[in-house]
């Protein structure tokens, strides 16, 4: 059996269709894991046949307990390949289920498939200098995938499957969660960018975001990024604006990068975009060597001169 | 308390180039550390013990040149070191089993620290992994950590929320970059980590005869190139350039 566990459903979709592609190599069924009904019927609308609906009093997700309701649906559903939506809550599951099992388990996969009948998959290493192809030998085989990296099959609200109710046991564990904030956010998408204008250290304080902005403006993209020390430590820009290894990836067509010193965690996210322009006045700041185009200057005299000569040229 | 802290010897994702013949990331002869968010959890792990007091055992499955690197984590405050040979083929099954087993040899613990994720592989799935095989509670992604004496609380960055988790001893703390700032040590530590024990453990010793489950079965560099002009001439003139590039490039509309 092939089964499907997000905490995301827009990923649980997307899963969904790769599930039935590798359930049809293999001549198994696709089966997934809900905390609803509604949301198992929505599952089945997108490829699943069967879904255990799990009962729980546990709420809030938890990676212990999930890991336990994970490992009984596993045996449950004999299943020998599990895809995971790579969220942060997803990729905590999968290792711990994996430890667990003692199964083998590849996080972040930006590719999985069917090679000499063994589950496959493909992800990005070393800060994005090598990608790692790595193959299952045992069984279950798990693997957690970001969103957006398989496509959702047509939604077709006339399927229906069994829904299999499930109270499982979980262990009593000495951790719990006392409190949730939703993190304040700044209503941006860079992944869906086209075009970005990025800022990192040479910034000298939050409100000269606006120079960063006015560009992004007058490019039309509109869409302000950042680096890690913006987001994460001075905290200038929520984190929906970080572009990095741990932040965002993003692939715009035009992405400026300005005062951002080039350090490989940010080039990571950044480096699938079409064309890449940096400003720096360190002429051997490191990211120059991962731009099309770079001006040597202060972020403060160019930006201002950039705008205005863009405005100029796109009338 | 009794603190583990796990610590892994990678090369430095930002010196490798990539071989032009065989398209593959030449590994050899990189240069190696210690993985920078190992070095945020043993920093946390040096105030835990400030606080309550303690003993703090860095734990690394590497080669023997890790060794080198173990006396940078005693020379910041670790008191002492443990170093696990791992067997000629290895996945994260097998690590995480080997530091379990190690961790299991070293006795009692209260906290197990770990970064969220080593910077060569970014997975993430050793620190889980391990609190998973040793039935512990797992607090991931921590950015604060404030330990008493019978539990801690945890502020968490899980991306659109913020969540706070609590547990008492023993527990696997995993923590972001942010945390902390790590200590450089001072030259007076640097040569006294010297006198600190590491000690060296086999695999077969540990469990015999791992196995993977995963294999990598390939591995290809990813090149970047990219058209690096760099306008370095006078600041209007650079700036008209740039933007006749862009134009041209078709991505001003």
């Amino acid at each position: 059996m092939v089964l499907v566990y997000s905490d995301n459903k827009k990923i649980a979709f997307e899963l969904l269709a790769k599930a039935t592609e590798i359930a049809k190599e293999f001549g198994k069924k696709v089966n997934a894991v809900a905390f609803d009904e509604a949301t198992a019927k929505e599952y089945f609308a997108y490829g699943a046949e069967n879904v255990i609906v799990v009962e729980t009093t546990q709420k809030d997700f938890k990676a212990e307990e999930y890991a336990d309701y994970l490992e009984n649906a596993i045996k449950e559903t004999k299943a020998e390949t599990i895809l995971i939506g790579s969220t942060k809550n997803g990729k905590e599951l999968a290792s711990r289920l994996a430890g667990k099992l003692n199964a083998g388990c590849i996080i972040d996969a930006n590719n999985v498939y069917v090679k000499d009948k063994k589950v496959t998959a493909e992800r990005v290493v070393y800060s994005g200098n090598a990608i790692s192809i790595e193959q299952f030998n045992s069984k279950p085989s798990i693997v957690t995938v970001p969103s957006k990296v398989f496509d959702p099959l047509k939604r077709d609200d006339k399927q229906s499957g069994s829904i299999v109710k499930k109270k499982f046991d979980a262990a009593k564990y000495a951790s719990k969660i006392v409190k949730i904030q939703e993190m304040k956010t700044g209503g941006v998408n860079v992944e869906d960018a086209e075009i970005i204008v990025s800022c990192g250290r040479g910034l000298k304080d939050k409100n000269d975001i606006k120079i960063i902005q006015e560009l992004a403006d007058v490019l039309k993209g509109r869409t302000v990024g950042c680096s890690r020390p913006i987001a994460a430590d001075l905290k200038w820009l929520p984190e929906d604006h970080w572009i990095g290894l741990s932040g965002h990836k993003v692939k715009p067509k035009l992405y400026i990068a300005a005062g951002i010193s080039g350090q490989i965690q940010h080039i990571a996210g950044m480096r699938d975009s079409g064309v890449i322009v940096a400003i720096n006045k360190d002429p051997e700041a490191l990211i120059f060597k991962s731009a099309d185009y770079g001006i040597v200057g202060d972020l403060y005299e160019v930006l201002p001169k950039l705008t205005t000569a863009v405005k100029e040229k796109m009338g | 308390m009794n603190i583990i802290v796990c610590a892994k010897q990678v090369v430095d994702a930002s010196e490798i180039k990539i071989d032009s013949n065989t398209k593959k990331p030449i590994l050899q002869g990189a240069a190696q550390k210690i993985s920078d968010i190992d070095k945020n959890a043993l920093e946390e792990a040096i105030k835990l013990k400030d606080k309550h007091g303690g003993k703090i055992t860095t734990v690394t499955v590497g080669t023997a040149d890790a060794k080198e690197r173990i006396k940078e984590l005693l020379a910041m405050g670790a008191d002492e070191g443990v170093l696990v040979t791992p067997p000629e083929k290895c996945d994260y099954h097998v690590t995480s089993t080997l530091l379990a087993e190690a961790i299991k040899k070293i006795g009692a613990y209260d906290v197990i620290l770990c970064g969220e994720a080593s910077t060569d592989m970014f997975s993430g799935q050793v620190g889980p992994r391990l609190a998973g095989l040793l039935n512990i509670p797992q607090i991931t992604y921590a950015l604060k950590v404030d330990a008493a004496k019978d539990k801690v609380v945890c502020d968490r960055n899980m991306g659109d929320k913020a969540v706070t988790t609590e547990s008492t001893y023993p527990v696997l703390i995993s923590v972001t970059k942010e945390i902390n700032e790590p200590r450089l040590p001072s030259l007076m530590q640097i040569l006294a980590a010297a006198n600190k024990p590491i000690n060296e453990m086999t695999a077969d010793s540990l469990s015999s005869g791992l196995k993977p489950v995963v294999d990598t079965i390939d591995l290809k560099g990813v090149s970047m190139e990219r058209k690096n002009v760099v306008y370095q001439n006078d600041l209007d003139e650079s700036v008209k350039q740039l933007v006749d590039s862009l134009a041209k490039e078709g991505v001003l509309r």
